[in-house]
């Protein structure tokens, strides 16, 4: 999002003060009961209430007990929505900011599409904007919605989606034709076609993703929404027939320790945290500028176990390097690190400067003054395909094995077997051979390479650790693409590769049973996103493309599938380790609970008071109390996810069962213990 | 607890072990089809039935048509077994003349066999004919076994299978589980009991004069046949009321040790068999280490309250340095009856060679809590192994999600249909057993028929409906059972802990085999190490505990702090 926005902590009082009123707003049942396991924690409330009332009246001595379970039983539920409420805050104020770049929009409407030139328009506001129809959008103008570029190229502010200031370029055709409502035209002129319905734009949907307000289960949620309420219904029915058990004993419970027993071994931990977890995980994703479509997608995400990258951009620079210079024919290394930095000097392209950085760097070479020589320099065309210098009499080309043998008037069997050596060994390590010469003698090849990202191969590594396997796509020749593989250290390569053989790959792959993610920006890249389970779009690629992936990368980083992965494990991960934390707590709240309730009856169950606990009645509100106190403890750690190390299954799982699963086991026993001293010693039961 | 106790109870166990393998690979020829040295006698046999029956082998079913097929033959059996024992009085091999059985207790039988539980509200030798002991029960102990194998190989070839709707032939799994496993076994056990003394003879009972001159009947008749396939198709109804503490049923350290084998063998080697039908054969020795560890701990507390015995008694002026005997047979000693009463639990077999009434609080506690873990450690044949892989599902889907991937068990992704099946029968359990439990501690007609009041009254009832619904059919005692009231109840809870379980099984596995099978990575979480074994021994215990500490502290914990502090029931 924009960068004002960007920063606001969850924890800022801007965020906390809208979040309780949220909180109390969502204490309405018709909204709880999408989460079974703090509903039934309402009503239970809602019981335990209408008894402490009825106490009340009846001047009952358990009144202060009554009353004091029935307001934890409200804090528990509190507690639970006000989680949600935060996890959701910051996403309203992203929101906020993003619907104030879209109010107000005008749109210059063509009057005459079809005929070229006209530019006569009509000025309407931009809901009234059907698919189809052209506007045009002159300078300063805000581009009133979706659309693709028919006509003209404009530099475009697109900050209010990206928050990256820098403006991009936008034309007609090609891979950056499309446009997004709301931006602003800051030079020149576009004709575009409106491609959504008012509503349906692409900032309506970040909207409402960021709000969460059409935000569905994902499936895992679904899955574990169905294990608590399971696991609530097996409580249930432990706490009922235990009525009929404790008057088989004699023991009359009543309904509020009951409840009180029904709501600490329900796993209201993970039940009230859910939904948070899943929010902030959204809200993680668009901190990376990155919108997904659905949760769905960042939830395959973390499943995922191929990525497709591509080699231009994403694994390597993209620009061919010089990475050495091997003379020929007794030339020294100096001599030929000389001559290719004079023939560079003037040279703009990447190559030329890299060459020129490496004679510098590498070879120690130092340029000569500027004004100080007559120089000539011979610019690269692709007639020639040569490039150069005449400097001082010396007539000194690089270009093309070929270009340059024509112009040293050589044929290649000519050459010379050391040149044809240097030649042939740099075309099979995958790179460009860039002959040297000056008048008509070879003075060496020029190593250029398409260079690896650095740290790039650090990465895959990393995701090999991860059980994600990369698989890098590219033009080159399957020689090429075999020696850059090797050396990004990806697992696999598709060379010469077309769309439609990317496409092929990706069902080949989801046939076995693989997940893919891959991202991709142009129209042919389209067909190949949809088909991925994870298919991340660039916001500086077609609209095509940005419909077909379920996921846009704002700022149009290819590596940050990385990121995006590692954000869809850790949402599962931190449902997984509140979950076990949740379940393992129960069986402290039981050695609390259980003895408090049937000492009277089997005083031999006092053995079970492990904790100590001074009475029943401090022991029962003690475990409620720790149980509401809990889910507000957690909520940092449901909001910042459970940390991702790409350390293997095995490894990670012991790591988080040590931490939540004997943590969860042992902190209730501390905590439980705590609150009971705390309860006695204020003295209020 | 002694040094030779232990040694004895390792060498059972280390026999057992040593079976799995063999039997295992043996069964899983035998599931897949394949051809066995058996074959070439039995596969004529074999064909001859599909002949009869019209069932052609190649035809498989889906998971609707197989759990119709389990239900449609367990309703047939069902309904042919409480028809012999209503017209036992006019069918032949009836030499004492008995009558026709009450109808609730015919229900409750004929219920009680068919879900492989045997719980025996009926006192065998003085109410059922040789006709309904051969007929009715020994047939369905055959074939109810036979059933739980094969929804057990439906399961297993769920995760096997990838994109499919078939999961095998629920009438030709029957036919091989009986003709080349049940069977062949059910003659060499046979044989062996008869060789260790147990009678067998289609004889009358007979009347011995005693040496103080008194009369006394001595029941006998087709014991060690029924005792052979008691034990191996986890039924555990013996032949006599007293089941396996009879000395005509178990009469001596030898044939108790064989017994304790028998009933071990197949399920244990069925988890194996599942190894090496998935292809994993580390995962079935996971699984069978979470058995086998679980079955020690429990052994070892029985056999340590036991050899602790109980300090009223003590008080007493009673001899201590054997511990608690009371209800014990000398002849096998604490070790092995602390091993059968876990063994007998842990599997729902439900033979008893010792009364668990008798046994000391925490001592019985341990049977009453090995079947509410779900009748898994290693459960009964068949139903055992898919009883594992509803907790290993589950253990997956919680720990799973913290490797951050969506947890998976061999390779198929566990969603929200399985998580909805799994808990349908996870529900089971405690919905049963609580369910009626509860009822019955508070009404008349529950509490009436209780021997001992008090906690110890509790534990009775809540161990038969624990039982009942374990399918497992061991009783504590004390409970006199063949009410109407529990005749019915005890019923319903046997016929629901095995076909409202069964359902919703078959079920996840043709949602699973309808799954692509989702190759291994690094990033997979491995199910086949002990960090998976002792995960699914945390699941198991946590949710068996949770559900049944509550009712259990008011059952044998409290009578077991009352014990300490100088009161017995």
């Amino acid at each position: 999002m924009s960068t004002t926005t960007k920063s606001i902590s969850v924890f800022s009082p801007a965020i906390l003060v809208p979040a309780l009123h949220d909180a109390v707003i969502k204490l309405d049942p018709r909204q709880l009961v999408r989460n079974p396991v703090i509903f039934v924690t309402e009503i239970v409330a809602v019981v335990v209430t209408v008894i402490f009332i009825q106490d009340l009246l009846t001047s009952s001595t358990t009144a202060g007990f009554s009353g004091q379970i029935a307001l934890w039983l409200w804090f528990t539920v509190l507690f639970a929505t006000f989680a949600e409420a935060v996890a959701e805050g910051r996403g309203k104020a992203q929101a906020e900011s993003l619907r104030r770049a879209k109010t107000d929009l005008f749109a210059k409407k063509l009057l005459f599409p079809d005929k070229p030139g006209d530019r006569s328009s009509e000025v309407i506001p931009s809901t009234a904007l059907k698919i189809g129809d052209v506007v045009i959008v002159e300078v300063n103008d805000l581009i009133p919605g979706d659309g693709e570029v028919i006509e003209g190229v404009a530099s475009v502010n697109e900050s209010a989606i990206t928050g990256e200031s820098a403006p991009v370029i936008r034309e007609a055709g090609g891979d950056r034709s499309a446009v997004t409502g709301g931006t602003q035209v800051i030079s020149d002129w576009l004709k575009i076609r409106i491609t959504t319905r008012p509503g349906e734009s692409f900032v309506d949907r970040m909207i409402g993703l960021i709000e969460g307000a059409k935000r569905q289960k994902t499936p895992n949620e679904i899955a574990l929404s169905i294990l608590l309420s399971g696991l609530t219904l097996i409580f249930l029915i432990a706490v009922v027939t235990l009525y009929g058990l404790a008057a088989y004993s004699g023991t009359d419970l009543s309904a509020v320790v009951l409840a009180a027993l029904l709501v600490t071994l329900i796993p209201t931990t993970i039940g009230g945290l859910l939904s948070a977890i899943g929010i902030a995980g959204m809200d993680r994703l668009i901190r990376f500028n990155v919108i997904a479509t659905s949760g769905r997608a960042v939830e395959a995400a973390g499943d995922v176990d191929t990525l497709l990258l591509d080699k231009t951009g994403t694994i390597t620079f993209g620009n061919r390097m010089a990475s050495e210079f091997i003379p020929v024919g007794g030339v020294s290394d100096k001599a030929l690190a000389e001559a290719v930095l004079l023939s560079s000097l003037a040279d703009e392209t990447a190559e030329g400067r890299s060459i020129v950085a490496l004679a510098r760097d590498e070879y120690r070479v130092t340029e000569p003054p500027h004004a100080a020589i007559a120089t000539t320099f011979i610019p690269f065309s692709a007639q020639t395909r040569l490039s150069g210098v005449d400097v001082e009499g010396r007539r000194i080309r690089k270009g093309s094995v070929d270009a340059v043998l024509r112009f040293v008037g050589l044929d290649r069997d000519q050459a010379g077997a050391e040149f044809i050596k240097a030649v042939e060994s740099i075309a099979r390590s995958g790179g460009t051979p860039l002959a040297v010469a000056e008048a008509d003698r070879l003075l060496g090849v020029v190593h250029l390479k398409d260079v690896v990202k650095p740290g790039i191969k650090e990465r895959f590594a990393a995701l090999r650790a991860m059980g994600i396997r990369t698989v890098m796509v590219t033009g080159d020749n399957p020689i090429t693409a075999a020696a850059i593989a090797s050396e990004a250290g990806v697992d696999d390569f598709l060379a010469e590769a077309t769309p439609e053989q990317k496409l092929d790959f990706i069902r080949k792959e989801q046939t076995g049973g693989r997940l893919i993610a891959m991202c991709g920006d142009g129209t042919n890249d389209a067909p190949a996103l949809a088909q991925a389970d994870v298919g991340v779009a660039m916001q500086s690629g077609t609209q095509a493309a940005r419909e077909a992936g379920n996921m846009v990368d704002l700022d149009s980083s290819p590596t940050k599938l990385i990121e995006i992965v590692e954000i869809g494990k850790q949402i599962l991960m931190t449902r997984g380790a509140l979950t076990t934390f949740s379940i393992a707590n129960d069986v402290a709240k039981y050695f609390a609970i259980i003895p408090a309730l049937f000492v009277a009856t089997y005083p031999g169950l006092a053995a079970l008071n492990i904790m100590g606990l001074a009475s029943p009645q401090s022991a029962i509100l003690s475990a409620v109390i720790f149980n509401a106190l809990i889910i507000v403890a957690l909520i940092p750690l449901a909001l910042r996810g459970v940390k991702y190390r790409p350390v293997g299954a095995a490894a990670l799982l012991s790591r988080n069962l040590l931490i939540y699963g004997l943590g969860g086991l042992v902190a209730p026993f501390v905590g439980i213990k705590l609150v009971d001293m705390i309860v006695t010693g204020l003295g209020i039961i | 607890m002694t040094i030779i106790g232990w040694v004895q109870i390792g060498l059972v166990l280390i026999a057992t072990l040593l079976l799995a393998k063999p039997l295992g690979l043996y069964m899983a020829r035998v599931f897949s089809g394949e051809r066995t040295w058996l074959s070439p006698v039995l596969s004529p046999v074999e064909t001859g039935f599909y002949k009869l029956a019209g069932v052609r082998r190649e035809d498989e079913q889906g998971c609707l048509s197989y759990t119709f097929s389990v239900l449609a033959f367990s309703l047939a059996g069902l309904l042919a077994l409480f028809a012999i024992l209503r017209l036992q009085g006019v069918l032949p091999f009836n030499p004492q003349g008995f009558g026709p059985v009450a109808p609730d207790l015919a229900f409750n039988t004929a219920v009680s066999f068919v879900t492989n539980t045997n719980w025996q509200n009926y006192a065998g030798e003085s109410t059922l004919s040789n006709f309904s002991q051969m007929a009715g029960l020994t047939v369905q102990n055959f074939l109810s076994a036979a059933t739980g194998i094969a929804v057990a190989m439906a399961v297993t070839r769920a995760f096997i299978r990838s994109k499919t709707s078939a999961l095998g032939n629920f009438w030709v799994d029957m036919t091989r589980a009986t003709l080349y496993v049940l069977l062949p076994l059910a003659i060499i056990v046979a044989l062996a009991f008869v060789a260790l003394g147990l009678p067998q003879n289609l004889d009358a009972n007979f009347v011995a004069t005693t040496l103080e001159g008194a009369q006394q009947t001595i029941a006998t008749g087709p014991v060690a046949s029924q005792e052979a396939i008691k034990q191996l198709g986890t039924n555990g109804g013996g032949f006599f009321n007293v089941n396996a503490a009879h000395p005509f049923e178990n009469p001596n350290a030898f044939s108790n040790y064989l017994n304790i084998i028998a009933m071990l063998s197949i399920s244990l080697a069925l988890v194996y068999s599942f190894g090496q039908m998935v292809g994993n054969r580390r995962q079935g020795w996971a699984l069978i280490s979470v058995t086998i560890i679980m079955l020690v701990v429990g052994t070892g507390v029985v056999f340590w309250a036991e050899t602790a015995g109980n300090p009223l008694l003590h008080g007493a002026g009673l001899d201590v340095a054997m511990g608690n005997f009371e209800g014990k047979e000398v002849r096998f000693g604490q070790s092995m009856n602390a091993l059968y009463a876990a063994v007998t639990t842990g599997l729902s077999d439900g033979g008893v060679n010792a009364m668990h009434s008798s046994l000391t609080p925490l001592g019985g506690l341990v049977p009453m809590f090995l079947m509410q873990l779900g009748e898994v450690l290693p459960g009964g044949v068949g139903s055992g192994l898919y009883g594992m892989l509803v907790f290993a599902i589950l253990a997956v889907f919680v720990a799973g999600l913290m490797v951050g991937r969506t947890p998976e068990f061999m390779g198929k992704k566990i969603e929200a249909r399985e998580m909805k099946l799994a808990m349908l029968a996870i529900l089971i359990l405690p919905f049963v057993i609580l369910g009626f439990t509860a009822i019955s501690a508070v009404a008349e007609f529950g509490v009436s028929p209780i021997l001992t009041p008090g906690p110890h009254g509790l534990s009775e009832i809540l161990y038969a409906f624990t039982s009942a619904a374990g399918n497992n059919g061991s009783a504590f005692g004390g409970l006199t059972g063949n009410t109407p009231w529990y005749n019915t109840t005890l019923g319903i809870a046997m016929m629901l802990g095995r076909f409202a379980y069964i359902v919703p099984v078959l079920a996840i596995a043709g949602s699973l085999a309808a799954k692509p099978r989702v190759p291994a990575s690094s990033g997979t979480f491995p199910t086949d190490r002990p960090l998976f074994v002792g995960l699914i021994i945390g699941i198991i215990l946590i949710m068996g505990g949770l559900q049944f500490f509550p009712a259990l502290a008011l059952g044998p914990i409290a009578e077991h702090f009352a014990m300490l502090a100088g009161q017995s029931f």
